[in-house]
């Protein structure tokens, strides 16, 4: 069962083409992943999704509604967090759930119900009171997810939801989130952190400039890179250029770090005594080496090209 | 009855809107400071700086600047709306409140209002020290209500002239720029400060047609009385109309740009 119908979607903003025919699909209850560079896209589908833009071309189905022609509709059904905290400084986290709320035509009593309940959900019971302007970006990431919950949506957009939060902020968000999915909300994400996308999401949409460039289930995608690869840390940094000069035979080394080099080594490891011999030869000093899968960020990189 | 429903949803979306933006002042007092210091400085500059180099028509020049005080204030204020309604717009608030299925016009409409509401007190506070430095209003109550509520019905055209802009520039910067753009010529080409007779011609004829110079005599005629009651009649139909026109205009057009801003 759809959650979520993207068919074709295209959007310009004078020369430039955000979106140049996009589709995809999620599934109810389930967490899709949107990925892609800076200016790829996400945050121009996720807006039309959201009912704040309207597309060139295509269609956008939430919940079975269309968002270009109900749009009251699908926003009755949505909830929105932009890669900003929209919500009051000046106002007390109680107050923006409560003016939230009655937004969405809750009766009064109601409304500060179901903020009491969020504030306790999300840790913020304590800070209730206290204006948005003493919270701290964790805070206000949690204070905004929660007016994106007021209404109860089965439909939840996230926009780089944890952008600028320190690691354990961020693990306290994905809790939330993986939490809201097992109620079976479904989930339409979009990140720049590929470990976030690789530990939330059921399946992963990379978009690139516009366009779908792959998809699958954070495995797919990492198996579709290519093979293992072979990190090695020289125990000279300086040797890098001379390391990767070695390496040439067996393919292209890039230098991911000062006197760190990755190589691409398919077919197992039975390369793996040929580079090591390689850089023997060449006079060049292993601290430690692994062979090891790519990371979804190599998977990413490879997918859109990028040079490391 | 559904229609009623409609209504009376969209009548509450628009007072939870009034209710934040004038829970905003509470908290931030300092924007409530600023709008009347500044017209304060005015009224105390003019009245004791320049004024005695002014001649008007009234025996002490503070009877002859306060009501024109009190309509720069309300513009001045005007100001606010639009750099306010941006500063929402940047902070993602405003897409906050597009995805919900809330009154379109409500967002912009509880700014004005509120707005409108904080003119309640900058005029108040603008009287009490002008009654401190010798304004004397001797009309009667009835009068006096008239001339404020023409002010505050000027305020809130202009603070939808204001949105309009705000919503075109989508810079707090740019927004405060353009505000004074309009703002400076309406204020200082009126009868504001000084009688517009002593312009010269061609200045007197934008200075006489200016919303700001009707609307200022008016109050003045309305407060301190008139020899000439046909003349106070046609500066307040004429201030009327302007404010008409301004609604007119600004209301679709601001909320039709809120509407695209995206």
């Amino acid at each position: 069962m759809q959650s979520i119908t993207v068919a074709g979607v295209r959007k310009s903003f004078g020369e430039v083409k955000a979106l140049r025919g996009v589709d995809l699909e999620v599934q109810k209850g389930t967490i899709l992943g949107l990925l892609g560079p800076n200016g790829a896209g996400k945050t121009t589908l996720i807006r039309a999704l959201a009912t704040l833009l309207l597309p060139d071309e295509g269609s956008l189905y939430v919940e079975g509604y269309d968002a270009v022609k109900e749009p009251d509709a699908v926003r009755r059904l949505i909830g929105l967090t932009g890669q900003y905290a929209a919500v009051d400084e000046q106002l007390t986290g109680r107050e923006n759930l409560v003016m939230v709320g009655r937004l969405y035509h809750m009766d009064i009593d109601a409304a500060r119900v179901r903020a009491q309940e969020l504030l306790e959900k999300f840790d913020l019971a304590d800070a209730a009171d206290r204006t948005l302007k003493t919270y701290s970006g964790g805070m206000r990431r949690r204070i905004d997810l929660a007016a994106s919950l007021v209404n109860r949506p089965p439909v939840l957009f996230l926009d780089e939801p944890t952008i600028g939060l320190d690691p354990l902020s961020r693990r306290g968000l994905w809790g939330i989130i993986h939490e809201l999915v097992t109620d079976g909300t479904t989930v339409l994400l979009t990140t720049q952190y590929l470990e976030e996308a690789d530990y939330l999401s059921n399946n992963i949409v990379v978009i690139d400039r516009g366009v779908v460039i792959a998809r699958g289930t954070p495995q797919e995608l990492k198996t579709r890179a290519g093979g293992d690869v072979l990190e090695v840390r020289l125990s000279r940094p300086e040797q890098a250029i001379q390391a990767q000069a070695a390496l040439t035979s067996l393919g292209d080394a890039s230098i991911t770090a000062p006197g760190v080099l990755v190589l691409p080594l398919p077919g197992n490891g039975k390369a793996l005594p040929h580079a090591i011999r390689a850089l023997d030869g060449a006079n060049v000093g292993i601290e430690e080496f692994e062979l090891r899968h790519p990371t979804l960020d190599e998977a990413f990189l490879h997918l859109t090209n990028r040079i490391v | 009855m559904k229609n009623a429903q409609a209504f009376s949803s969209q009548i509450s979306d628009l007072l939870v809107m009034v209710e934040r933006n004038l829970l905003r002042y509470v908290r931030l007092p300092q924007l409530l400071v600023f709008s009347t210091i500044q017209p304060i400085m005015f009224l105390l500059l003019f009245t004791y700086v320049f004024g005695g180099a002014i001649l008007t028509q009234y025996a002490s020049y503070i009877d002859f600047l306060l009501p024109g005080i009190l309509v720069q204030s309300v513009l001045f204020g005007a100001l606010q709306t639009g750099a306010g309604l941006v500063e929402d717009l940047n902070k993602g608030l405003v897409d906050r409140f597009r995805s919900l299925p809330m009154a379109r016009g409500a967002v912009l409409g509880g700014r004005t209002l509120a707005d409108m509401m904080r003119n309640i007190f900058v005029i108040l506070l603008m009287i009490s020290v002008g009654y401190m430095i010798g304004f004397r209003a001797h009309e009667g109550f009835w009068n006096a209500l008239t001339a404020f509520t023409l002010l505050l019905y000027l305020g809130f055209a202009f603070s939808w002239v204001s949105a309009a802009i705000g919503m075109l520039t989508r810079t707090v910067e740019a927004a405060q720029v353009a505000g004074f753009i309009w703002v400076f010529p309406l204020v200082f080409t009126s009868s504001i400060f000084v009688p517009v007779n002593t312009m010269p011609d061609w200045l007197q004829f934008f200075a006489r047609i200016n919303p700001v110079t009707v609307t200022a005599d008016s109050i003045r005629m309305l407060l301190l009385g008139s020899p000439d009651s046909a003349e106070l009649a046609s500066k307040f139909i004429a201030a009327f109309v302007w404010i008409a026109i301004l609604l007119v205009v600004f209301v679709p057009l601001a909320v039709r740009l809120y509407r695209r801003s995206s």
